[in-house]
């Protein structure tokens, strides 16, 4: 496909670790944001072409894996109940609360549904007008939109029996968090190019500025993450902390204007809790008040969803970097796809699956 | 929409600006940006720049003619 495989030529791609090789003269850490580039930088072997000294370490950018447990389980108490149908994004469903997944719930007769799209959520609530459908609406900047769209309609189209299960995280203050944290050994980003493309650079700029790193707006194909590493890198090597545009092809520096303006009609800022992390302030998406009779919090009447309940999964110390998941005990035995202890082992974006996926289990001791 | 040989429809109202042909980068069901060619093709201009992209030019460039 145009504007894809170009981007997976090996001849560029060698290309670019050779440059890489000539410019790095001593050991530096990197984080990519988004799971989806984790997943891409281990399936292509990125981290293997890489000089010796530079380190790749995986960051939160996985929604499924950053939604709390507590919310997992009002998930799974919603799909019981036996008017509701619970939308959810496909990779949600194995993902463990303290209570099951909703794949459980399914099993035990819960009326579960995979879409593609919030949209296809709210049809589904115009053709059932007996049921109500909650969709169950995770994601980063990159998602906010389309949920806020679903919501929109749902208000302009009057459509009484649809309503959200808001699990909405915003990047940069999580970015912030990870350079703020002791033992983080984060010295330069790669940006999620996706997110950025709705948000602009504005906010990863400032963010540049005010810890004194290097941000590299990166997408997602070898040639693109070798690309911002090679970037981030080359800033690094000459002592600059510069936002740049490695994804200029789809990242515009003001985002998407609509997008944005549709997202902060329908949610406001709130302090939200990442799954691992804890409460981040100013860190997450709600409902306004005016969408208050389309948050199925308030409508169900479920209250605060408890805080923490992994007491096993160590996702939190991946996620900021400071655990590789192939070097946490339960890797690969007590916890792997088909049995995971947390998240990051059973989402599409997850880093453990992605180490699972592509690096296999360790061998037995 | 196509995705590769795959028809949907997507959602425009975050791409106004996108037009019969263009290449769009899409989220959950949303065209979120429409893929600027110039921008895309400039990660080339830099490799050529770098001079080791020998490969490549042998793949894109016509052989050359011999003389009779």
């Amino acid at each position: 496909m145009k504007f894809i495989d170009e981007y997976r030529n090996p001849a560029a791609a060698h290309a670019l670790a050779a440059e890489l090789a000539r410019i790095t003269t001593r050991p530096w850490t990197l984080m990519e944001v988004c799971g989806g580039q984790t997943h891409a930088i281990l399936r292509y072997g990125i981290d293997r072409l890489l000089p010796p000294a530079l380190r790749l370490v995986h960051g939160p950018g996985c929604p499924v894996c950053v939604t709390p447990a507590g919310l997992i389980d009002q998930a799974v108490a919603l799909a019981r109940r036996p008017e509701v149908i619970l939308c959810s994004f496909g990779d949600m469903l194995r993902v463990p609360g303290r209570q099951g997944d909703l794949l459980h719930a399914k099993a035990a007769g819960g009326d579960v549904r995979i879409v593609y799209s919030p949209l296809d959520a709210l049809a589904l609530a115009r053709r059932e007008p007996a049921r109500e459908v909650v969709f169950f609406a995770i994601g980063f900047e990159t998602t906010a939109p389309a949920n806020a769209m679903a919501a929109h309609q749902a208000k302009t189209g009057g459509v009484k029996n649809f309503s959200l299960l808001v699990s909405q995280v915003l990047v940069g203050p999580a970015m912030d968090f990870i350079l703020r944290s002791p033992g983080s050994e984060v010295q330069g980003f790669l940006a999620a190019g996706h997110a950025a493309a709705v948000t602009g650079v504005e906010e990863l700029e400032k963010l540049c500025h005010r810890h004194h790193v290097p941000v590299v707006v990166t997408g997602f194909e070898p040639v693109d993450l070798l690309d911002g590493i090679l970037r981030c890198v080359r800033q690094l090597e000459q002592g600059r902390a510069e936002l740049e545009n490695a994804y200029a092809r789809a990242v515009r520096p003001e985002g998407n204007a609509p997008a944005l303006t549709m997202t902060r009609s329908v949610f406001e800022v709130i302090d939200r809790e990442w799954r691992g992390l804890g409460v981040l302030p100013a860190s997450g998406l709600g409902l306004r008040p005016d969408y208050a009779d389309f948050d199925a919090a308030l409508r169900f009447k479920l209250g605060a969803a408890p805080s923490g309940g992994d007491e096993e999964c160590q996702g939190g110390q991946v996620m900021l970097g400071t655990l590789r998941p192939d070097q946490c005990p339960a890797f690969g035995g007590r916890c792997k796809p088909e049995h995971p202890l947390g998240a990051p082992m059973v989402s599409s974006e997850g880093a453990c699956a992605a180490y699972f996926r592509f690096r296999g289990a360790p061998e037995p001791q | 929409m196509l995705f590769g040989t795959i028809e949907k429809t997507i959602n425009l109202a975050y791409a106004p600006d996108a037009e019969v042909g263009d290449h769009v980068l899409v989220h959950v069901g949303f065209a979120l940006q429409r893929i600027d060619p110039e921008e895309a093709a400039r990660i080339w201009d830099i490799l050529r720049e770098m001079e080791e992209l020998q490969d490549l030019e042998v793949a894109t460039q016509a052989p050359p003619e011999v003389p009779a």
